[in-house]
């Protein structure tokens, strides 16, 4: 795609990791504050595509191995699996539960079966997104 | 379930052998096997005449959807049991003449066989079962396995149209005719016949008593081909001579005459009724015996003469319905008694009469009367027998013709003296249609003995060498023909035994239990009786008009009736029309046009949302806020409407995306106004992925399609699009000023509430995402999923080789 962009490429290498940090704030702080799995999904995905853009498909493709519709489907299975669990506690299906609990290092935090759920979301957003744009961008007929 | 179900249903499960016979058993011809089935019926059935002629009824219950009030309940009294005996015998008689007249090769015997079966279980149903809804069921399998039986040589266009034609019309009939039977249902609150007939004061009483008559009629007309919904029986002719026989001559076509019989208890005494029975058949007998004058095929004279005798037995027993009025006095009664008797005449003689023509048509290779002549002396039997039959039905002295004419013109003596349905004044039309019918009747009866078997001998004409049938194909025409001579000596023997109850069925009321109709058959009435010098007057004519048939035969062609039935013309430009009318609708809307159908759509929702505000009258508009908007975002929204407005008029594709870009950017900025920093965020990062998406399938639109025009300019369109915005925009402002006084609490003050407490999230819109309304993102999540797996499998798995899209 991109022939040789060495700005473009230096300057991807650092932004990536922040995005791709911040997509991860997202998906946490989605409880409590603005954002969530569908937000940090499209964010982490939109980082996979600048290094698309700047390093070209097929230089990613050999570093990410990532099967994207397994992820879309592992995805789905989470989110699924919180669901499930929920059944077989013979509570309504997706019923979520949260508790508090104090970790060693971090000290008191709330831990929710919805911050497992919003991982489902995540991954089922990123591999949606790059499936997509990998699909269509990487068709030749 | 009882023998006597079993028995009706016996047709039915002795087809499912039929393939099995015809295929292991090749050398036997598979109709006899058949012949076992009917000759078992009815001397089951006839053991119970004894039964029915004292004036008993025989029922038997069999429970089949009783919470639809449909059960399948055998009622059997005279009218049904004379129906059966018919049915059945008259069945055995025409498989056996059907054994020798079709051959074992060439001949799908088993299809023929099955169809016939299912037609006489179907026949055995409509006449023995008491509950109409079962009726009709078999009803409609009569019409199914008649146009099977009529469309048996499919391989000619003729049988096919003929079969399609009889469909349809009696389909059509059978149609009206169900929904006549639910007025009935809606009225009484049953399906049972006896039920219905107890009722009948109810019936009367109703608002619906015309339609349900009206509609059963259709029904009846349309199945006995009563005019003008005669056309299908002469086309049915294309049928093999045995269903020829069978359907078009004894059983199927007087369902109709047993519906009306069946009914009268119900409706007889309506004037609406007595002149569409009577008036109708009336009218049917003149049309059809002076049509089947001019016909030169045998079997189209004999369609002809069917649809007027059936004629005949439907005047009758419409005029026999007046005797509701008179108290069922015998004067009266025996308009229905001869009607009765005529259809047992008509069943003996028009059957053997059809199979003579059959046996004609096999011997000689034609049905056309003006390439026969002089068999007389190559056929003697078949001869003899076409005399009985047609001197019969020509009303000549000693057949049973000659007494149920006499009985005919009786009845309609006696309608002179009906007083009722302004008979005063019309009453001497009944005598004087008549007389002129049995004249006709006379004429070509006279034309099927002697323009076949008299005059000059043309082997020429021929395909095959003339000579007598096969003994087996003359037995049956022999019985039938012994009937007619047995029944027109000794009429006795059938007045108490079957023709008493029956009639006893049609008027319920006219007779008492063990009691006779004091009505007596009989062929000399005396020199004074009008009926006598009527017969005569109606041979001297008849012979006189004969012997000059050439000389006024031209009026046929005077009056355009030589080449086909006028009202053919009708039931072609109807179907036609509707063909063509179809055709027209469905090329109007289904253009193949996806912009036609989306216009549909669109102004279907325009005119169903402005239609329901102007009817209800909901719409408002509240101005008292508008003063509370702050300036910049008068400015946000004038861009808006700016960058939308741009995209249908920019030309180049990228700036087209490059606008929609624009527009998702103000709409987060919106989000980011009204305070919904999740959704601002998501539509940020949507508009920027599908940006790219836009951008990507762009580079791969092909070449030649690059569409760089204008789009084009359609002041439709235009109206449309303004249409659609501006219901929905009457719509959001009307609901926004129905906010203000709705009755309910919004559910998101529990959501503001319990968000934190319940879910231990301070996030609004997430908690609910994932936990209050957890399922709709799972499944959100899932058509996520579902898209771009299509997706991938559209672009990678695509059919290489082929052309491309």
């Amino acid at each position: 795609m991109m022939k040789n962009s060495l700005s473009l490429q230096t300057i991807s290498r650092i932004a990536v990791f922040i995005i791709l940090l911040f997509s991860v704030y997202f998906l946490f702080a989605g409880h409590n504050n603005p954002g969530g799995g569908f937000i940090g999904g499209l964010m982490a995905a939109s980082a996979l595509v600048l290094l698309y853009l700047s390093f070209g498909t097929k230089k990613i493709n050999k570093v990410i191995r990532i099967n994207f519709p397994y992820l879309i489907a592992t995805g789905l299975l989470i989110a699924m699996a919180t669901g499930v669990i929920s059944v077989i506690f013979g509570y309504p299906f997706l019923t979520q539960f949260y508790e508090y609990f104090h970790f060693p290092l971090l000290g008191k935090a709330g831990l929710a079966t919805a911050l497992l759920f919003d991982a489902g979301v995540f991954l089922v957003v990123i591999g949606v997104t790059i499936l997509v744009i990998l699909t269509i961008a990487e068709d030749d007929d | 379930m009882s023998i006597l179900h079993i028995a009706i249903l016996a047709p039915f499960i002795f087809a499912i052998f039929i393939p099995l016979f015809y295929k292991y058993l090749p050398r036997i011809h598979t109709g006899w096997f058949v012949l076992v089935l009917p000759t078992l019926l009815f001397i089951y059935l006839i053991r119970m005449l004894p039964t029915i002629s004292k004036g008993e009824v025989i029922t038997k219950q069999f429970e089949w959807v009783p919470s639809l009030g449909i059960n399948f309940n055998v009622y059997i009294d005279g009218l049904g049991l004379l129906f059966a005996l018919l049915i059945t015998g008259i069945g055995a008689l025409v498989v056996l003449y059907s054994i020798y007249y079709l051959g074992k090769k060439g001949e799908a015997l088993h299809n023929f066989y099955v169809y016939l079966l299912m037609f006489m279980g179907a026949m055995l149903g409509v006449v023995l079962s008491g509950n109409l809804m079962v009726l009709y069921v078999f009803w409609e399998l009569t019409s199914l396995a008649s146009a099977l039986l009529i469309g048996y040589w499919y391989h000619r266009k003729k049988s096919r149209d003929g079969a399609l034609k009889s469909m349809l019309v009696t389909v059509m009939g059978g149609f009206a005719m169900l929904a006549g039977f639910s007025f009935l249902y809606v009225i009484t609150g049953t399906f049972n016949i006896q039920e219905i007939i107890a009722n009948a004061d109810v019936v009367a009483a109703s608002s619906l008593f015309i339609p349900a008559m009206l509609l059963i009629l259709l029904g009846a007309f349309t199945k006995s081909a009563q005019f003008p919904f005669h056309i299908w029986l002469p086309d049915a002719m294309e049928a093999p001579t045995p269903v020829s026989a069978y359907l078009h001559s004894a059983t199927m076509v007087k369902a109709g005459i047993y519906l009306v019989a069946r009914m009268s208890p119900v409706f007889a005494g309506a004037a609406e009724w007595f002149w569409l029975v009577a008036g109708l058949g009336i009218f049917t007998l003149l049309w059809g015996s002076f049509n089947a004058v001019r016909q030169t095929d045998l079997k189209s004279i004999l369609a002809y003469s069917t649809i007027s005798q059936l004629g005949m037995i439907m005047s009758l027993l419409g005029l026999g319905s007046a005797s509701a009025y008179y108290g069922y006095e015998d004067y009266y009664v025996i308009a229905t008694y001869a009607a009765i008797f005529h259809l047992i005449n008509h069943s003996t003689f028009k059957g053997s009469l059809f199979m003579v023509v059959g046996i004609i048509d096999h011997e000689t290779g034609t049905r056309d009367i003006r390439k026969l002549g002089g068999l007389i002396t190559l056929m003697p039997i078949t001869f003899t027998l076409s005399i009985i039959g047609a001197f019969s039905m020509a009303g000549i002295y000693p057949f049973n013709g000659f007494l149920s004419k006499e009985m005919f013109f009786t009845g309609l003596l006696h309608s002179l003296d009906i007083t009722q349905f302004n008979m005063q004044s019309l009453a001497f039309l009944f005598p004087v249609i008549g007389w002129i019918a049995s004249v006709f009747t006379f004429i070509y009866s006279m034309i099927i003995v002697f323009k076949t078997f008299t005059g000059k001998y043309q082997p020429e004409k021929l395909d095959k060498k003339p000579h007598e049938a096969p003994i087996g194909m003359l037995v049956p025409p022999i019985i039938l023909a012994a009937l007619v001579v047995v029944f027109g000596f000794f009429p006795g023997l059938l007045e108490h035994t079957i023709i008493d109850p029956a009639v006893h069925a049609i008027h319920p009321a006219a007779l008492a239990a063990g009691e006779h109709f004091g009505i007596h058959i009989y062929p000399w009435h005396g020199w004074d009786a009008p009926e006598l010098w009527m017969t005569i007057g109606v041979i001297a004519l008849g012979v006189i008009m004969y012997l000059t048939l050439t000389k006024w035969q031209k009026i046929y062609e005077f009056l355009r009736l030589h080449k086909k039935d006028p009202i053919n013309y009708i039931y072609d430009y109807l179907l036609d029309g509707v063909i063509r009318f179809a055709k027209k609708v469905t090329s109007m809307q289904m253009t193949g046009l996806l912009r036609d159908y989306l216009a549909f759509m669109f102004i279907f929702v325009i005119a169903i949302v402005l239609y329901s505000v102007i009817r209800y009258d909901v719409f408002s508009i509240d101005t008292g806020n508008m003063e509370g908007i702050p300036f910049y975002f008068w400015i946000i929204a004038f861009v808006f409407a700016a960058a939308t407005i741009t995209v249908p008029f920019i030309q180049y594709r990228v700036a087209a995306i490059i606008a929609v870009g624009i527009v998702g950017y103000l709409v987060a900025l919106f989000f980011v106004i009204f305070r919904a920093p999740d959704l601002a965020l998501t539509q940020l990062l949507v508009e920027t992925v599908t940006t790219t998406l836009f951008l990507l399938c762009f580079y791969h639109l092909p070449e030649l399609r690059k569409e760089r025009s204008k789009p084009k300019f359609k002041l439709t369109n235009l109206i449309i699009a303004i249409g659609v915005g501006a219901t929905v925009t009457i719509t959001a402002l009307s609901t926004l000023v129905a906010r203000g006084h709705r009755p309910f609490e919004a559910i998101s003050e529990y959501h503001l509430e319990n968000s934190y407490k319940l879910a231990g999230g301070d996030n609004v819109v997430n908690v609910i995402l994932v936990d209050f309304r957890g399922f709709d993102t799972f499944l959100e999540i899932l058509v996520l999923g579902i898209a771009s797996l299509g997706l991938y499998s559209l672009i990678k798995f695509r059919v290489k080789g082929r052309d491309s899209i």
